[in-house]
């Protein structure tokens, strides 16, 4: 798998994580993915770095085109080293929140996606990276 | 902060969404609208979402929000206008939207409007339109 193109944003306010979904929403548009998989990865986009900023105390996103065997997606990731999570099973079941969201965030973003990657360590940080492939 | 703009048409409160909203400007609208709303006595409110390219949790959690402060308020709430990949995205991110009332496009949702408003009476008689009513 090669890939192009990384680019790295901050998500440390409101506006990052909407400069950041419009930055993905490019990407998604330079490799052509349909409107509705353009609409899914920029959905799960908003959510993973809502969390990043309200969950994670702020971090960055990182986006790339990638290929595997002549096809081409967008992966992204949205990193942070806030308190990470100590409950997976909990944090990605459908509607748990441990603040007033209603915690379709992960579960949902993780629906949203092709490849759906949390990588996670209390008191260091968590970082999730998706990918949505070209049909 | 940019904010979204609110107008009145008759006894209805048109919201049209037309920028890459961010947390902060969705929770300034909710208030602007109930300010809205309790001065002017409006009977609907028309969210208008043509031009939106997402919906996610936090736009999910608003609508379903402004149709409760609405409701406290005797108004009822019509979303209209949300595009197609919009609302397949939200089906699979899991958003419901439970309860709020949805509409093709804007004359449509109108039309909700004053026939609810008319069944409750609070569109006054001899105002068909339910337009002059404010
Ligand atoms: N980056 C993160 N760092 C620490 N905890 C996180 C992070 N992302 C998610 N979590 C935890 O996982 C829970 C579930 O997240 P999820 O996004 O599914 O729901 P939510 O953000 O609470 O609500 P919603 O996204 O529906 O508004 C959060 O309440 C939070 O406790
Ligand atoms: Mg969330």
């Amino acid at each position: 798998m090669t890939a192009s193109g990384p680019e790295e944003l901050p998500i440390v306010s409101d506006e990052d994580v909407v400069r950041v979904r419009q930055a993905v929403r490019g990407y998604a548009q330079q490799v052509r993915l349909s409107l509705v998989d353009q609409t899914k990865l920029v959905t799960a986009t908003s959510e993973l770095a809502r969390n990043t900023l309200v969950y994670g105390g702020g971090g960055s996103a990182r986006i790339e085109v990638v290929t595997d065997n002549g096809r081409e997606g967008i992966r992204a990731s949205f990193q942070d080293e806030g308190p990470g999570i100590p409950d997976l099973t909990l944090a990605l079941a459908d509607g748990w929140s441990s603040g007033k969201g209603m915690g379709l965030g992960l579960s949902g973003a993780r629906r949203l996606v092709d490849e759906f990657d949390l990588d996670t360590e209390v008191g260091r940080g968590t970082t999730v990276t998706v990918v949505k492939w070209k049909r | 902060m940019e904010r979204v703009p609110i107008l009145k048409i008759g006894g209805v409160l048109l919201v049209s969404i037309q920028i890459d909203l961010h947390d902060q400007s969705v929770l300034a609208l909710q208030e602007d609208l109930a300010e809205r709303i309790s001065a002017t006595g409006a009977h609907g409110v028309v969210i208008d979402i043509s031009a939106v390219e997402i919906v996610d949790s936090f736009i999910g959690r608003m609508f379903a929000t402004i149709a409760s402060i609405s409701r406290l308020f005797d108004a009822d709430t019509v979303v209209v206008g949300m595009r197609p990949a919009v609302a397949i995205t939200l089906v699979e991110l899991g958003l419901t939207l439970g309860g709020v009332r949805t509409a093709l496009d804007l004359e449509r949702g109108m039309r909700i409007l004053r026939v609810l408003g008319q069944e409750s009476g609070r569109i006054p008689a001899g105002d068909p339109t339910g337009l002059e009513w404010s």
